[in-house]
């Protein structure tokens, strides 16, 4: 068991943790697409990996640094419209697992990608959906990775870009933050596993709102050998 | 007949102030050549509508060229926010700007109803999202079979689709392959349609393999011919993202100063793409894509 690894590559091992093999994952950028790399290398094989791009079953041979990379079409699956990704794949309900970050995520799973403060006179504009409504609301699973602080913890988000538990809906499945793990509980989130040497005390410092513990509060196991030589190998920055 | 002309003809014919137009190109094949032009020819007014604004929608906002934006996603793919687009929608700067926001999915449905010259598109978003309520023109709608509810979004019809292909004929027959986005849907639902290819080459060519002509000549009207015309986006096949300007685009486009000395350098200080693409010298070389070649398929019968 390793001892010296960052936040980052226990987050992407966390979420690689929940892949099961031969789901279909949309997925993004960034600390999504190392989980998935790192899921498909060791206990998913199977994975199939589509891109919003549209490239399916892409087997990028370079860290894409965009989610249109070029490396994402040479020997893919299969390479189809924004129309075909949208309306057949997602719409259609072939996509097991999304991916979704936020600048805000709140007691309710509500993801905010668009702005902070008011819409029409935003105090900070972002870069809006994308794809994040419909993935939401489409994904029969999704995973939230984002870093926790008060600011990105709120109880409510200034503006819901994807909506969380909301008309009876079940949230996301699990969010991942540097901090520890939730999971979303009869509509509301909860603390159910803490990064190795961080504290409740921590998580409550960091989150808008008083946040529920779960009772068999756990641990995440750290990183493997295994898991780090494979994201290292991917050139994972902190 | 051929519909052969320079950029400058173009977009002096095709893009008047006013106009809404559409660049399309997910991050693959974006034609910064226009846009460049665009900004040269100093068009005011327009809207200008795109999934995701990129660095070239970052440049027309910042140059003035804009007065609304029709989108989805406005980042800097994979290297932070679009500061043009921050100044112009936080302060003003040149001066506001309207902003009319869907997600991918709801830009796809719009122009694919432009194209199909449908109204509207059903689709199943929305439900729980703000975006309805800051975006009126996202409505539901019931169906007449089943009773469900659907989220409901207009077409789409800009008055020019701008869209760069690997290789047209002089008719404006476009291949393409690599990411397709909404590149089709984009031609279709517009009233005019100009072609930027990286090569100009015999209709023989396109017959040859007709499965990948995505837009017919019958719906274009000009045709451009301008290698490296996407620069720093990509052409698969023939020249790779550039990557490095996309991460120094940032603090290029962070200060109001380095924006405008760019665009002296880049846009107003070169006639043409061609002028860029020397200025550019060996960088353009570094760029080069390798080869992969596909089995060729039999068309026989």
């Amino acid at each position: 068991m390793a001892t010296d690894y960052s936040a980052n590559e226990l987050m992407v091992c966390q979420a690689a943790r929940q892949l099961r093999d031969g789901e279909v994952v949309f997925v993004g950028i960034g600390l999504p697409n190392l989980a998935c790399n790192l899921a498909r290398r060791l206990h998913a094989p199977g994975l199939v990996l589509i891109y919003e791009s549209g490239a399916v079953g892409a087997e990028p041979k370079r860290l894409p640094i965009s989610i249109g990379d070029p490396s994402l079409v040479t020997n893919s699956l299969s390479v189809c419209s924004m129309f075909d990704v949208f309306s057949y794949y997602l719409q259609g309900g072939l996509i097991d697992v999304g991916f979704l970050q936020g600048a805000q995520i709140d007691r309710f799973g509500n993801l905010n990608t668009t702005v902070i403060g008011d819409y029409a006179r935003p105090a900070v504009r972002l870069p809006g959906s994308g794809g994040a409504c419909e993935i939401a609301l489409l994904a029969k699973r999704t995973f939230v990775i984002a870093p926790q602080s008060k600011r990105s913890f709120p109880e409510r988000v200034d503006f819901i870009t994807s909506p969380g538990c909301v008309d009876g809906r079940a949230g996301p499945a699990m969010v991942v933050t540097n901090l520890g793990c939730y999971e979303f509980v009869e509509g509301e989130m909860v603390l159910t596993a803490l990064h190795p040497g961080c504290t409740v005390e921590q998580v409550r410092e960091n989150t808008g709102w008083e946040i529920a513990i779960a009772e068999d509060l756990k641990y995440i196991e750290p990183p493997t050998a295994e898991e780090l030589r494979i994201i290292r190998g991917q050139d994972l920055q902190d | 007949m051929s519909k052969l002309m320079t950029m400058k003809q173009a977009i002096r014919r095709f893009v008047q102030d006013g106009d809404t137009i559409v660049i399309e190109g997910f991050t693959h094949l974006i034609c910064f050549a226009a846009g460049h032009e665009i900004i040269r020819q100093r068009r005011r007014e327009l809207t200008v509508c795109r999934l995701t604004p990129d660095l070239i929608y970052d440049q027309l906002i910042g140059a003035g060229c804009v007065r609304r934006l029709i989108f989805s996603w406005a980042g800097n793919p994979g290297a932070g926010p679009l500061h043009a687009l921050r100044r112009a929608v936080e302060h003003d700067i040149p001066h506001s700007i309207e902003l009319e926001e869907y997600s991918h999915f709801g830009m796809v449905a719009r122009l694919t109803a432009g194209a199909a010259k449908l109204p509207f598109y059903p689709l199943r978003d929305y439900r729980g999202s703000d975006l309805p309520r800051v975006n009126p023109r996202i409505k539901t709608v019931t169906c007449p079979f089943t009773g469900e509810e659907l989220a409901a979004v207009p077409a789409l019809n800009p008055d020019t689709a701008i869209i760069h292909v690997q290789r047209a004929d002089e008719n404006g027959n476009a291949h393409v392959w690599g990411l397709l986005g909404v590149q089709k849907e984009a031609a279709f639902a517009s009233r005019q349609v100009i072609i930027v290819a990286e090569e100009i080459v015999p209709e023989s060519v396109i017959r040859a393999d007709p499965n990948r002509t995505l837009i017919p000549g019958l719906v274009v009207d000009a045709v451009v011919r301008e290698p490296f015309g996407c620069h720093p986006s990509y052409a698969q096949g023939y020249y790779d993202r550039d990557n490095d300007f996309y991460v120094r685009w940032r603090e290029i486009s962070q200060d109001p100063g380095k924006f405008n000395s760019y665009l002296d350098e880049w846009v107003y200080g070169v006639r043409d793409r061609a002028e860029y693409v020397a200025r550019m010298g060996a960088a353009c070389e570094r760029l080069k894509a390798g080869d992969q070649y596909c089995e060729p398929v039999n068309y026989g019968y």
